[in-house]
């Protein structure tokens, strides 16, 4: 990375990275979410043929962040799988591989609404949400109470902006001082822009930060500075 | 039907008569071709009869025979505007002459309800579009009603055979002749630069290479063509072709009904938005493109049939169909880009074949000088440069085997005897066509890990079948080969203030823009829309919202270059003059001084050379080359020229291409590189560039990722979206780049990924261009070393910053955003 950069979220340090997971050092965690695997084969029973290769892409981008960060645990902020059916398609070869990658790791589930029981033979532990020191892990951002802080997922963020005349659309962190919000981390997951709706209810005042993922380095930029 | 009549009949001479005509030449030459049952191309200029010489054959034999049932007569039309019309045109010697023959039109339009009649009790011509022949050929009642067909009738073939639609075509005429093997097919055509290819593409190919039986029409007079010689400066660059308005009002003054051809949609509305203001007469203009409201669009039509209007502004949506009006002058703003383009077009006026028709070039800079005086040549000299024919195209295939499987089961071995008797597809081998088959079954992955979700079942013997009917209705959802661009809808937004808010609410449809274009807007911004300067105020879940704005000039440009490349032809032709100081006299005085001044301060280069200038300016080194291929394949070049520099050392920083030429600048200086041998101009422009060096580029390339998502939505791997139900399908769809990726990481040989390469190859990056450019300037490369900027330099040096630099550099330009923002805040400490 040719850019540091870290978020501070209640006086913790978080590191993003290129692949959309982050890193919290004081708890050496690395958080990532809405993976959405085996979303190709839940499409494929409606008829869409997909590439059946997004838990492998997956996976290996998972490998990639763990590589660089080596965390003593590993949290899924829930939508680690597209359906409750999921495990039931995922191809063996899949499931041997991330029980390499995770081996010595500490592996937390925590619920999606797409996943509310993540597949119990995958080992770990499960839970709706935990806390990292002041900061609350869950999957849908909730309501903060007094000096509450949270990392969520499941809005799937992605900014746009222009510049000499093109439009350049990422997948991005969205916070302000209280709260953060993962990319989705997922190989086949699309994103969902920071100025629709659902950001407007958990940002109401309309100030807030992105990290736009990049090619090379992530990218920080005010909230009036995107299209 | 063995009393066909063989000559014309004498109560068709009698109307011919009846009307002050007589049968044409032509027409009862493809009347007799027709009667002795060959398939018949007809070529000939724009009129003349075209249309009643496809109709006579099936009307003669329509008067001759009773009781039928099922349809006897198809006739296609690229335009589905053009079906009601044509239908109307016929009824005149339908009824004049009594004849017991129903005719109906069915397209995208036709309710529910008609199209349930047709089935029951078909009509004995049908008049209906490209994509209709598919969508009948799925139908499980298309047996029933096609086994009484005799002919089919391709309007405007020139125009269809160059895209996948007429591929599209070409394998559903292929399933129309199974059905009906007494079908014989009527061609017609403007004049093509290969007619052979189009007599093969029109027949059933079953021996060596058969062909259609060819007519001629009579050639037309002589077009005028002049090219406007303005008292004004022509500009060294841009398309805008502002400097010339004054001129060409009052050409449209002088003449009773003009069209104004433009090139792209920004220029049709810069060049309507200029002409209304210059217009001190206040007369009737009007305009016409693409991107307009049909309602719009059918008002303009229905003003110029009817004498209303005294020009007309308009891109390609007017290129075809009958005529709207009387049109005795044709103006074409901007460079036509190929010598038949030019014809087609000026054959848009005066149809009376023995006046001359009347045309005004108005070339918007002074390449464009050079490029226009080459077509009017070209085109005096009637010379041809249509496109070949659009062949063997695997997304096309994919969609037409689910088409047959719609219909009913099939067995591959006849399948694949069927689609190869197309001329399309003569070269298909069995091993493509088993994995188009396999694509449509399962997706056609190495990783088999769909069989249980396939969408075609074994049955009888060997034999496959749909798996649910939902896959029909998924089917005719999806099909047709036009893939928009991804477009939203503009609406005239209302704006009001509400307790010191403002509230905007969205009215009245103005039309549809590309989503890429509005996506880049901010509040506030202005843009040109419908000959109006339009302000854009934001998007909802509709689409965009704007308002009228009082400014006069828009503030973002909506320029995205031309849409056809500079034809192959008319480009040599270009080099040839420019090569020619002899050819010099016919150009206006201020572009012969200008190549004179080239001549003195660098050279002109022969026809077969392409020269290469380097020279130093403002702390950076350029080199331009002009290669005159077109700035589609001068943008690959660009890209891949670009990566090879870097690891020369030169440390190249951006590069614009034009239709004509290409400049690259670096920090290194070029001139001494090249003179130390640090730097080998053969080498640079080798030919093994497009070997690693593309493979490297396309990995990342948007230009790809485009032509891969047209691909997937044609072979049905992606579904279209529709308006207002985004939302749902949102979740049932994975965006096609994140798809393109992951394939091309996990399997890159995959059947839609050589579709998609194909198509980028001839469209989006002309590989295929680009590498006869390649061949064709081996030992042919001259340089010169200049102390500065060049005169044929300097119209591509203009570009520079009007166009987005160092082609697809997204993240340089993510880190230029986020540092200029750092460069603000350090200002404001």
């Amino acid at each position: 990375m040719s850019r540091e950069t870290s978020i501070a979220l209640g006086g913790i340090d978080l590191l993003p990275d290129l692949a959309g997971a982050l890193y919290v050092p004081d708890f050496d965690a690395l958080l990532v979410a809405d993976l959405h695997l085996e979303k190709a084969s839940s499409l494929a029973r409606r008829g869409a043929h997909l590439p059946p290769y997004d838990t492998r892409a997956t996976l290996e981008l998972l490998s990639f962040s763990l590589a660089a960060a080596r965390p003593k645990r590993l949290i899924l902020l829930g939508d680690s799988f597209h359906d409750e059916e999921a495990h039931l398609r995922i191809d063996p070869a899949d499931v041997a591989e991330l029980a390499r990658l995770t081996r010595g790791i500490d592996l937390i589930w925590l619920a999606g609404n797409h996943d509310p029981s993540p597949p119990r033979a995958l080992g770990g532990h499960f839970a709706g949400e935990i806390a990292l020191g002041p900061i609350t892990l869950r999957h849908i951002p909730g309501s903060l109470s007094e000096g509450e802080c949270e990392i969520a997922g499941h809005l799937h963020p992605a900014a746009a902006l222009a510049q000499r005349g093109r439009s350049l659309r990422r997948k991005c962190f969205v916070g302000h001082a209280r709260r953060i919000v993962m990319p989705a981390y997922g190989s086949f997951t699309g994103g969902l822009s920071v100025s629709a709706e659902p950001f407007q209810a958990i940002f109401p005042d309309g100030d807030f930060t992105v990290w736009m993922i990049g090619g090379k380095a992530i990218h920080r930029f005010p909230s009036r500075r995107i299209s | 039907m063995d009393d066909r009549p063989t000559v014309l009949p004498k109560m068709f001479s009698d109307w011919f008569r009846s009307r002050g005509w007589s049968a044409r030449p032509h027409q009862l030459a493809v009347l007799e071709k027709a009667q002795a049952g060959l398939d018949v191309l007809l070529i000939s200029p724009t009129g003349g009869g075209k249309t009643l010489a496809g109709f006579l054959p099936s009307l003669v034999e329509l008067s001759a025979t009773r009781q039928r049932d099922g349809i006897h007569t198809l006739y296609v039309s690229p335009l589905k505007a053009l079906a009601v019309d044509i239908a109307r045109n016929l009824e005149a010697p339908v009824s004049e002459m009594g004849l017991p023959v129903r005719v109906e039109t069915r397209t995208g339009d036709t309710p529910h309800s008609r199209r349930k009649r047709q089935r029951e009790k078909p009509p004995d011509i049908l008049i209906t579009t490209p994509e209709q022949v598919s969508l009948l050929i799925a139908d499980a009642g298309a047996a029933h009603m096609l086994k009484d067909l005799r002919a089919v009738v391709l309007d405007e073939l020139h125009s269809l055979v160059t895209s996948k639609r007429g591929v599209l075509l070409s394998l559903a005429l292929s399933r129309v002749q199974s059905l009906a093997p007494r079908t014989r097919r009527i061609g017609l055509s403007a004049t093509v630069a290969d007619p052979d290819a189009l007599r093969a593409w029109l027949t059933p190919q079953r021996g060596e290479r058969d062909l259609a039986a060819l007519v001629l029409g009579t050639a037309g007079a002589q077009p005028q063509i002049s090219i406007l010689k303005s008292a004004e400066r022509v500009p060294w660059s841009g398309h805008m072709t502002r400097y010339a308005i004054p001129d060409v009002y009052e050409a449209i003054k002088r003449a009773r009904m003009t069209l104004v051809f433009v090139n792209t949609r920004a220029q049709a509305e810069m060049t309507f938005q200029a002409l209304w203001s210059a217009n001190e007469d206040h007369l009737p203009i009007a305009l016409h493109h693409g991107s307009l409201d049909v309602a719009q669009r059918r008002k303009v039509e229905a003003a110029m049939a009817q004498g209303k209007l005294r020009a007309v502004v308009c891109t390609s949506t007017l290129d075809l169909g009958i005529d709207w009006g009387d049109v005795d002058l044709v103006i074409h703003v901007g460079a036509p880009k190929g010598s038949s383009r030019l014809l087609q077009r000026i054959g848009r006026s005066n149809h009376r074949l023995d006046e001359p028709s009347q045309a005004l070039l108005v070339p918007s800079n002074r390449f464009e000088v050079l490029e226009c005086e080459a077509a009017r040549q070209a085109a005096a000299e009637g010379a041809q440069d249509t496109e070949y024919p659009s062949v063997l195209k695997l997304d096309v295939l994919a969609q037409h085997i689910m088409g047959r499987a719609c219909a009913a089961p099939f067995h591959p071995d006849q399948l694949y005897g069927e689609v190869t008797t197309a001329w399309t597809y003569r070269n298909l081998t069995r091993a493509d066509f088993d994995r188009a088959i396999e694509f449509v079954t399962n997706g056609g992955y190495a990783l088999k890990a769909y069989e249980r979700y396939a969408k075609l079942k074994p049955w009888g013997q060997g034999e496959l079948r749909l798996a649910h009917p939902r896959l029909a209705q998924q089917y005719r959802l999806n099909m047709g080969t036009i893939v928009e661009e991804e477009m939203l809808k503009v609406r005239l937004a209302h704006i009001r203030k509400r307790l010191g808010k403002r509230l905007v609410t969205g009215g009245r449809v103005l039309g549809e823009m590309e989503e890429w274009f509005l996506s880049q807007l901010s509040t506030g911004d202005t843009f040109l829309f419908g000959g109006e300067v339009l302000r854009f105020e934001g998007l909802d879940e509709f689409g965009a919202l704007a308002s009228r704005s009082q400014g006069a000039d828009p503030a973002i440009p909506s320029y995205a270059g031309g849409k056809f490349p500079l034809s192959t032809y008319l480009a040599g032709r270009v080099r040839e003059m420019l090569a020619d100081p002899k050819a010099w006299p016919a150009l206006p005085a201020q572009v012969r001084d200008w190549l004179s001044v080239q001549r003195w301060k660098s050279i002109i280069p022969t026809p077969r050379q392409m020269l290469i200038e380097t020279f130093p300016r403002a702390q950076r080194h350029y080199m331009v080359c002009y290669p005159f291929e077109g700035r589609l394949a001068h943008q690959t070049l660009g890209m891949l020229l670009t990566r090879r520099l870097e690891r020369s050392g030169a440390q190249p920083m951006g590069f614009v291409a034009s239709e004509y030429a290409l400049v690259v600048w670096t920090l290194r200086d070029l001139s001494l590189m090249i003179s130390t041998g640090r730097l080998n101009l053969a080498q640079l422009f080798g030919e093994d560039m497009l070997g690693d060096d593309l493979d490297a580029w396309l990995a990342e390339s948007n230009l790809m990722k485009r032509t891969f998502r047209n691909a997937a939505i044609i072979a049905g791997l992606i579904e279209r979206r529709w308006p207002g139900k985004e939302k749902t399908q949102r979740q049932m769809t994975v965006n096609s780049d994140l798809v393109y990726d992951v394939l091309r990481r996990h399997e890159p040989t995959h059947i839609l990924l050589r579709a998609a390469w194909d198509d980028a190859a001839d469209g989006l990056i002309d590989v295929h261009r680009l590498g006869a450019l390649l061949k064709r300037i081996r030992g042919q490369i001259v340089h010169r070393a200049l102390d500065t900027v060049s005169p044929l330099a300097v119209p591509v040096m203009l570009e520079i910053g009007k166009e987005s630099v160092y082609g697809e550099a997204d993240d340089a330009l993510l880190a230029e955003a986020e540092d200029e923002l750092i460069d603000e805040a350090m200002r404001l400490v």
